[in-house]
């Protein structure tokens, strides 16, 4: 909305310079955005994440994240078919196992190969005891990967073809433990991430524009217990009420997720909007309203409201980067979101353990994917601040 | 002062049945019959029917809610309901872990976001202050859980400095050598947000005049600095330090998880975990009381800080 004033205002004031209708409130802040590159270079990253979250979400990309296209722990490909990774030699170069063995020789005095070993056991879980001699020098038999190697090899030689098609060795972000696709999950990951950020975060507004305007409008005794309820939420620390929430909530879900954010989290908006409201409702283009018959909800939602809603929009904007980072904990703590659906959470919860094995692209993707977004959306929360309201501008910034 | 005081804490008790009410319909009325909620958690059905009959599920919500209101009363909140252990015990003993890793963690935090604060206000609008605040900024964006996963990853488990998790029995042991680490990690997470915080702060007040008569009358820069500003400023200080405080009480969720510290954060973790509502009942009653005294003390201290607040 903001973008058709603004590109109908320059027109109109060029034609008819001195006398025009001022431009209104929207239209000038933002004219002040525009001005403000790190804003727009922010809002550009945000709209892209978003635009990817609507992609996603409708199936465009991302749509076969839990296809396992690559090995397991397939490394990026800007690395390179990762030594460690084992089976991509196999594939491409059956003929040549002289360079890879060689070069596990060094991975003896690795304290986790066994721990790799026995990761890749789970996929190739077959006795290997009957392959020894085949797999080579009896120096080797003390490299607890070659039992592995030679049943990779054994197994690439068996179905070759299905082998080359269906495993790649590298995957443009790498693989994770089953071989799915790291940027495909990450895509996945921050269509939960930010819808449930987005969702929780108009709940939340919501919510707290409603009791807000309510509260500061009609004063008294409804202001009085509006603050009492305020009181005794703001009373529980917030991790503690999304934690105590979550404990009664038995089904997760995204659903579930969002409420619990939304219906804890108004408390913040609700102390601006009602202090908003306690200012405005004074003013006299309400008593002006008043006097022309206006009705109580007219006067609170189509007089009053659009002279606050820039508040609320900073609001919405700045829950989001925090239920964003809340839903992040709570999935990584496994109350989030649930187990079918992946959310930068619970990569980052998958990561943990796979950075103890070496494998630090999934902790990365999806680490690096969340602090782009979060810097983008609160530079551009402070940007829009100041366009909103530039009285705060010498508060908050230089 | 001591009308004030008095008039404070009976303001209280209209927010504390708030509380308890908001505690009691989470718990007993959408939370619903224990029997459901631990089904298949704990099998043995006589030790159902005795939370049951303990919680009175079978009488009106009335006589549910009188039960509750006496256990936040006597402080007697009833037996963990997976552990048998008595609530009252699990607090007393989680609270020393909690308390060994975030009291020293408040004191550094709050000198370091202090000291630098009040460096990069100095220098306001320069180079170092610009490049302070972009690091602050980026710093914030990324994950609690990526910085603790990383560093706990690198110092401990592949630099071997600090070990990897872990709790002693003696109090120096585990200040010195399984605090460390937490406590570096949660210093590194709480020093962005802080400094930003106090450094607004301190530039409210940096251009104001009794800074300029300061220097008129040839004051050092860093008496300027360190007495007025921080004193000028301290009112805002206070008030995000005692907001923070009641969170002594409820530990520290992720560091203790991550590093088996046997701390309240964990136990609430756990509690959540296994639908253990004696536990976070208990905790959530005590926290909002924490958080109500906390607010009359910062009060209290405005007064100490700043002889013009006036208490009514």
């Amino acid at each position: 909305m903001a973008n058709e004033i603004a590109l109908k205002a320059p027109a109109r004031t060029a034609r008819e310079v001195p006398h025009t209708v001022s431009p209104g409130l929207w239209a000038l802040a933002w004219k002040r955005l525009k001005s403000d590159h790190v804003g727009m270079v922010s809002l550009a990253i945000v709209v892209v994440f978003i635009l990817m979250m609507i992609a996603s979400g409708t199936g465009l990309i991302a749509g076969d994240w839990s296809k396992e296209v690559g090995v397991n722990y397939a490394a990026p490909s800007f690395i390179g078919a990762d030594i460690e990774a084992g089976a991509p030699a196999a594939p491409a170069a059956p003929a040549a196992p002289a360079i890879p063995a060689t070069e596990y020789k060094s991975d003896v005095v690795d304290p986790l190969a066994d721990v790799l070993a026995e990761l890749k056991g789970e996929k190739k879980p077959r006795a290997a005891s009957a392959e020894p001699p085949a797999a080579g020098a009896g120096e080797k038999s003390v490299d607890p990967l070659a039992d592995v190697m030679a049943d990779i090899r054994k197994d690439a030689k068996d179905k070759k073809a299905e082998v080359a098609e269906a495993r790649l060795p590298t995957l443009p972000l790498g693989g994770d433990k089953w071989g799915r696709d790291v940027l495909k999950k990450t895509i996945k990951g921050s269509e939960t991430s930010i819808f449930v950020g987005l969702a929780a975060a108009a709940v939340a507004t919501f919510l707290g524009t409603l009791f807000g305007a309510i509260a500061g409008y009609y004063g008294k005794w409804v202001d009085d217990a509006f603050n009492w309820f305020y009181s005794v939420f703001n009373a529980i620390p917030y991790l503690l009420l999304i934690l105590a929430v979550a404990a009664v909530l038995q089904q997760k879900g995204t659903l579930t997720i969002i409420l619990i954010l939304g219906l804890t989290g108004w408390t913040g908006t609700f102390r601006l909007i009602r202090g908003e409201y306690l200012k405005h409702k004074a003013r006299e283009y309400v008593q002006a309203a008043d006097a022309i018959g206006a009705s109580n909800a007219r006067r609170m939602f189509v007089h009053i409201f659009p002279n606050v809603s820039h508040v609320v929009l900073v609001q919405l904007s700045i829950y989001t980067v925090g239920f964003i980072k809340a839903e992040v904990i709570l999935s990584f703590l496994g109350f989030g979101v649930p187990v079918d659906v992946v959310s930068w959470g619970s990569m980052l919860n998958e990561a943990q353990n796979e950075l103890i094995l070496g494998k630090w692209w999934q902790l990365a993707a999806a680490g690096t994917a969340m602090a782009i977004l979060v810097t983008a959306f609160s530079l551009f929360t402070d940007a829009l601040r100041d366009a909103l309201d530039p009285k705060l501008k010498g508060l908050a910034g230089a | 002062m001591t009308a004030y005081i008095i008039r404070r804490l009976w303001q209280m008790v209209p927010t504390m049945a708030g509380v308890i009410v908001l505690v009691f319909i989470l718990f007993n009325w959408i939370g619903g019959d224990p029997a459901y909620v631990l089904a298949g958690k704990i099998s043995n059905q006589e030790q159902i029917d005795n939370i049951r009959r303990q919680l009175g599920v079978d009488q009106p919500y009335y006589v549910q809610l009188w039960i509750f209101v006496k256990q936040v009363l006597t402080g007697d909140f009833g037996a963990s309901w997976s552990t048998n252990e008595r609530v009252s015990n699990i607090l007393a003993t989680r609270l020393g872990p909690s308390l060994t890793v975030l009291v020293p963690l408040l004191f550094l935090d709050t000198a370091l976001s202090l000291t630098l604060a009040l460096a990069v206000a100095y220098v306001r609008g320069s180079l170092t202050d610009r490049m302070v605040m972009i690091v602050c900024t980026i710093g914030l964006s990324v994950s609690v859980l990526v910085y603790i996963i990383v560093f706990q990853y690198f110092f401990a488990y592949k630099l071997g400095w600090f070990p990897v998790q872990g709790w002693g029995n003696s109090f120096l042991e585990n200040l010195f050598v399984y605090s460390s680490l937490p406590i570096l990690i949660a210093l590194v997470v709480s020093i962005a947000p802080n400094l930003r915080l106090y450094r607004t702060f301190f530039l409210d007040e940096i251009n104001q005049d009794y800074v300029r008569t300061g220097r008129a009358k040839g004051l050092s820069e860093n008496r300027i600095m360190w007495i007025h500003v921080l004193r000028n400023a301290s009112i805002p200080i206070i008030t995000h330090l005692m907001a923070g405080l009641p969170g002594l009480l409820l530990g520290a969720f992720l560091i203790e998880r991550f590093f088996s510290i046997p701390g309240i954060g964990r136990e609430v973790i756990l509690a959540v975990e296994r639908s253990d509502f004696p536990v976070i009942k208990a905790l959530t009653v005590y926290v909002a009381f924490a958080t109500m005294a906390s607010n009359l003390l910062a009060d209290l201290m405005y007064k100490a800080a700043d002889p013009r607040v006036q208490l009514k």
